[in-house]
């Protein structure tokens, strides 16, 4: 039962979808960067969609488990091998005992993987995310390191199900791609757009800095000088992916770690698909900001959601569980 | 009160309104707040306070659906709830007493020095305030405190300290506030407590809620030390 964690990587974590229902403890949400990835990895190995799995920051991350699982993983920019031999990703991945799996970026990038059984961690507040802020949650509320050890859950009769349709080393089954747009997110219009601040916002080129991480990209580049008619205000609840003005002008788009409230002006809300994208940008990395309209971003929150159900039945009634 | 979008997935219930005052908006945002929670409405996955606003997080069935079909259900919904005023039954206020140790260095002096004010007479104030929690946010636990003297109010620091201590007692602008545990911070800190705010093993996991009462009580080195688990 137990997953030896050979080499941790960067900044990588236990996650799962996120912990709800403590906001007003000033506890974050978190969760996986691109919780749909995630999703997604976990109904390819027969668990529960709420199920803990890893999130991968970059760098190196190397690991055995000590007896057959099932494996699945999703990224950008990362290859995962077995003994040298690549292992694709959105597959069903039949590992056996003791083998060694690497998950190497080839230049950063995230990636999530799932294992049969779900990472084993305690459940705190409702969750197995790791709470960085507070320490707790997922491995010791810390990031992994070379040599933890976790545990693996029981499986689940879907897991057995997918296992016996893999004759190889993976399944001719594959979960949809969401094909990432990275450079040009999707913003709608925040409590606090003004029509010059978000032409503004939009006309401008703007780099990810290395001050950026789970909590939310800095964008440098570019000083927002036309103001949000606000200076600080009184402290709002903000989300992942709200998009923040703080006074040197500099966007801050927060990410699933972000705080609870916050009072810097909120100019815009990242669709919540383009959560994804945000995920997978790195320092350096250019990035612009495009208006749409609320019902386009629920539209395509939509279309992901009822492909996710698609994918999800679709194992079910092939294989019978 | 109205009622906007935060972002595709989220609501946000704008409590601000001119003529009232901040106690009276924050009485009706927690109140508000219960009752949608007890509410339990279909798709609404948790509502989070804040001084004059509430967050209303979807779920992501909920906040994709149609918007025709769910807004109008949702905010109609939300609107009764609120209306429903039912009391609290998340929890009653509380009146709770802090202990505080001031002496430590940080930056008592500095605010002494800015407010033209001996130390002393800093703390004299500080624990002669009656506060208010107006909000849990930021970081786990830490609450905002409404109550603090006008001669104390300072802005915060220049650069935020990269580590404030677990149980700094500190404050900047119109708040006072208390870091559960070590963080980044802003504000001036003037003491600490040996109070635990946050305990996931508790239910609920932060000691103070909005509208709960607090005062300080001063405590020695000592007394500070052996209260420390």
């Amino acid at each position: 039962m137990k997953l030896s964690i050979l080499s941790g990587g960067l900044q990588s974590s236990v996650q799962d979808r996120g912990r709800f229902g403590s906001r007003k403890f000033g506890v974050t949400a978190g969760g996986a960067l691109d919780s749909a990835a995630l999703r997604l990895c976990q109904l390819l190995v027969g668990n529960d969609e709420s199920a803990a799995g890893i999130e991968i920051g970059g760098g190196r991350f190397t690991f055995r488990c000590e007896n057959e699982r099932l494996l699945a993983w999703q990224g950008g920019n990362v290859v995962a091998t077995i003994a040298g031999e690549e292992i694709p990703a959105r597959r069903t991945i039949r590992l056996i005992p003791n083998e060694t799996v690497e998950i190497r970026a080839s230049r950063p990038g995230r990636a999530w993987l799932a294992l049969s059984g779900g990472i084993d961690v305690d459940v705190v507040l409702g969750s197995r995310s790791t709470d960085l802020a507070g320490g707790f949650g997922g491995a010791n509320g810390r990031f992994l390191r070379d040599g933890d050890v976790l545990k693996l859950g029981t499986e689940t009769i879907a897991t057995k199900e997918l296992r016996g349709q893999i004759t190889q080393r993976q399944s001719d089954w594959s979960a949809p791609l969401f094909p990432l747009r990275k450079e040009r997110l999707r913003v709608v219009p925040g409590k606090d757009w003004t029509d010059e601040a978000g032409s503004e916002m939009q006309r401008a080129t703007f780099r990810v800095s290395v001050q950026s991480d789970r909590m939310g990209l800095r964008l440098e580049g570019h000083a927002l000088s036309v103001g949000t008619g606000a200076g600080e205000q009184v402290s709002a609840p903000v989300a992942p992916g709200t998009v923040q003005v703080p006074p040197h002008g500099a966007p801050i788009i927060l990410l699933a770690d972000c705080q609870t409230i916050g009072g810097y002006p909120q100019i815009a809300h990242l669709a919540s698909v383009d959560l994804a994208d945000a995920a997978q940008l790195q320092p350096q990395d250019e990035v612009r900001l495009f208006c749409v309209a609320l019902e386009d971003a629920r539209g395509w929150l939509r279309k992901r959601e009822r492909d996710i159900a698609l994918f999800r039945s679709g194992l079910r009634a092939r294989f019978g569980y | 009160m109205k009622i906007s979008p935060l972002g595709d997935a989220a609501l946000l219930l704008d409590f601000s309104r001119e003529g009232s005052r901040a106690e009276e908006i924050l009485q009706e945002v927690i109140c508000a707040a219960q009752t949608l929670e007890a509410e339990r409405i279909q798709g609404v996955v948790e509502v989070t306070p804040a001084f004059q606003t509430i967050g209303v997080y979807l779920d992501e069935q909920t906040a994709s659906l149609p918007p025709e079909k769910s807004l109008p259900l949702l905010e109609t919904a939300i609107r009764a709830a609120i209306r429903k005023r039912r009391s609290p039954t998340w929890r009653r206020r509380r009146r709770v007493e802090i202990p505080v140790c001031f002496d430590f260095e940080l930056d008592l002096a500095r605010v002494a020095e800015r407010c033209a004010l001996p130390p002393e007479k800093i703390i004299e104030k500080f624990l002669t305030a009656k506060f208010t929690v107006a909000c849990i946010g930021f970081r786990p636990g830490f609450p905002y405190l409404r109550g603090l003297p006008k001669e104390l109010r300072v802005p915060r620091l220049d650069s935020p300290r990269p580590r404030v201590p677990a149980g700094a007692v500190a404050f900047a602008g119109e708040h006072a506030g208390i870091y559960p545990l070590v963080s980044p911070g802003g504000w001036n800190v003037i003491g600490r407590t040996p109070q635990r705010l946050f305990d996931v093993t508790a239910d609920p996991p932060a000691l103070l809620a909005p509208l709960d009462q607090v005062r300080f009580r001063r405590i020695t080195r000592e007394e500070f030390g052996t209260q420390r688990e």
